[in-house]
């Protein structure tokens, strides 16, 4: 509890969680609060010449270039970013503890093999990787996070790797030992506890990292695909007009920025709060 | 230490085989058929199963990985399906302009984030730092493609100071390699703070200052040669990071490099290029490790490598 406390009294923590509930209602309801449909085209939508409305009174935030209303689609692309954030962090950050623990607890060839695998990982350029999976599959929402989720879970899986070694070292995992505790036993109510703070500070940091990485792939045009709007691929949509309609890209982008520097800001937040180590450092 | 290097040598040849093992894996996966694709639409089934044997695609896929394996050991990663030329002759004329856009970026990287970082530890709390603090989160929250579009559109579209993209001098090269060195840099200012902070407070500093050195010199002559030391194998490894926005960064700006050469390989689906890119990288993120592993212990004395 005191930890929350403490995490809600820095002014930055608190303004990113703000920004995240709001991105969360927003997805959550997104049916109910977004001003039209998103996938409508409106013909007043477009000015006499065809091209996209600035922000103004009917349009929020203007018009993309078909005449759709740009709030709606932003709307109804929170929830694709928080979706693809969550799914594909919950699933690397599952592969990356599970790893992880397996090869710093059983050690032996196991563990050296799986370690191994993963500096492999390590030297694949992670964006490349990505493009090329997701130009192997049909991009659909799902495959859009599974591949991210095959390409993030690597760097969890080296620090669970190292603190799990760490921590089999210490004496009261040699205690349990010799008192008959069994692996699984050991691995589940000793290792597993004392490894939840960096897993949860992990959980948090890597949603950052995957909504930049969907909103890259979205961008490339092989991450979610249209209509799905998403608010990488509403950038994706616009690029060749961002030099007469910069809303376009900017409106979306900024939504980006900032709910990947809200992510960050939190997990950095509780890092520090929850590793005693760190305090004072900075 | 020749065991050493030859042990990493050797390792690092491994982590390569693996990587186009994996990726020649991962496009024998690939449902659409090249085949197909070089002979258009209107080609018989027979015409596109001639191509097929041709190419070679109608072996399992451990024929054709050693076959592509036996290539590569004599320096032949295979012709691409669509230009219709060698990849290495592809690759090289694509090599330079991304090597001169690396060096760039990782010169701004290291200029903006060391000055910052050296600021940011010697008056900690100052503006310098603040910058540096909200310069390291925006680092990595912000997608390159959108700091690249907002430079585009502020420096090139609104200031006209900057061409719009494409290849060409100097000043075709500072909005990209910009983009790429100032999202880079907060985490060099972030280590070269720490690292500074942590020489600083090192006893041959207060004895430095205490012979009566001037602040300037102790910091210039004896904290950051100090400080830079754990730098040094960062830039090794930033290299994988660094890839992945050249392939971004060269399709904003169209900036005909390795990473558009990539970029567009995928979409023709090309899989000789696409391999041969990821080759590439692969040497680069391995050979940065590698050689950043090797440095160490040379700057470093104190780093005893029999502990590795």
């Amino acid at each position: 509890m005191s930890t929350a406390v403490a995490l809600l009294r820095r002014p930055t923590v608190a303004v990113s969680l703000l920004y995240i509930v709001l991105v969360v209602v927003l997805a959550a309801l997104a049916p109910w609060l977004s001003p039209f449909d998103p996938s409508e085209q409106f013909i007043e939508g477009l000015s006499m010449e065809g091209a996209p409305l600035a922000p103004g009174d009917i349009y929020w935030l203007g018009t993309d270039l078909l005449g759709r209303d740009l709030l709606s689609r932003l709307i109804y692309g929170a929830r694709t970013s928080l979706f693809i954030g969550l799914v594909a962090n919950g699933m690397a950050v599952l592969i990356g503890t599970l790893v992880g623990l397996t090869a710093g607890f059983l050690r032996g060839w196991l563990g050296s093999a799986l370690m191994r695998f993963t500096d492999l990982m390590m030297a694949f350029p992670a964006l490349l990787l990505a493009i090329a999976l997701s130009a192997i599959f049909q991009p659909s929402v799902w495959i859009v996070a599974l591949v991210i989720a095959m390409v993030n879970w690597v760097q969890v899986a080296r620090v669970i790797y190292s603190e799990t070694i760490a921590l089999s070292a210490r004496d009261f995992v040699a205690v349990e030992r010799t008192l008959g505790a069994s692996s699984l036993r050991i691995l589940f109510s000793h290792l597993l506890p004392h490894l939840l703070p960096t897993i949860l500070v992990w959980a948090t940091l890597g949603i950052s990292t995957t909504v930049l990485l969907e909103a890259t792939l979205s961008y490339l045009g092989v991450g979610v695909q249209p209509p799905t709007p998403s608010w990488g691929n509403i950038i994706f949509e616009s690029q060749t007009y961002f030099t007469s309609a910069p809303w376009l890209v900017f409106i979306p982008g900024a939504a980006i920025i900032l709910l990947s520097l809200a992510f960050n800001l939190v997990g950095d937040a509780l890092r520090d709060e929850l590793d005693p180590t760190l305090q004072g450092r900075s | 230490m020749l065991t050493f290097i030859g042990r990493r040598i050797g390792y690092s040849l491994l982590i390569l085989l693996g990587v186009s093992l994996i990726t020649y894996l991962l496009l024998f996966m690939l449902p659409a058929d090249p085949a197909r694709q070089i002979a258009g639409r209107s080609a018989t089934p027979e015409v596109v199963a001639g191509i097929r044997a041709q190419l070679g695609l109608d072996l399992p896929f451990y024929q054709q990985y050693a076959h592509y394996l036996g290539n590569l050991l004599q320096g032949d990663l295979g012709r691409s399906y669509i230009q219709r030329s060698e990849v290495t002759e592809l690759l090289g004329s694509r090599l330079q302009p991304s090597l001169e856009l690396m060096a760039a970026g990782i010169g701004f990287e290291l200029l903006i984030g060391i000055s910052l970082g050296v600021i940011a530890a010697l008056r900690r709390g100052g503006i310098a730092d603040r910058l540096l603090t909200a310069l390291s989160f925006i680092g990595v929250s912000a997608p390159q493609f959108i700091a690249a579009m907002l430079f585009l559109y502020f420096f090139a579209v609104q200031l006209e100071w900057f061409p719009m993209g494409g290849y060409g001098g100097l000043k075709h090269l500072m909005l990209p390699a910009l983009t790429l060195g100032l999202l880079g840099s907060g985490w060099y200012s972030r280590m070269v703070r720490s690292s500074m902070i942590e020489v600083l407070h090192q006893d041959f500093i207060r004895t430095a200052r205490a012979k009566g050195l001037s602040r300037a010199r102790v910091v210039l002559r004896h904290v950051l040669p100090n400080a830079i030391v754990p730098i040094i194998p960062m830039i090794g490894i930033d290299i994988g990071v660094f890839m992945g926005g050249l392939v971004v960064v060269e399709s904003v700006f169209g900036w005909p490099g390795i990473g558009q050469l990539a970029w567009q390989a995928i979409q023709q689906v090309d899989i000789p290029v696409i391999v041969g890119v990821t080759t590439i990288c692969a040497v680069a993120i391995v050979l940065g490790n590698l050689i950043a592993d090797l440095v160490i212990p040379l700057i470093d004395p104190r780093i005893d490598i029999k502990k590795h």
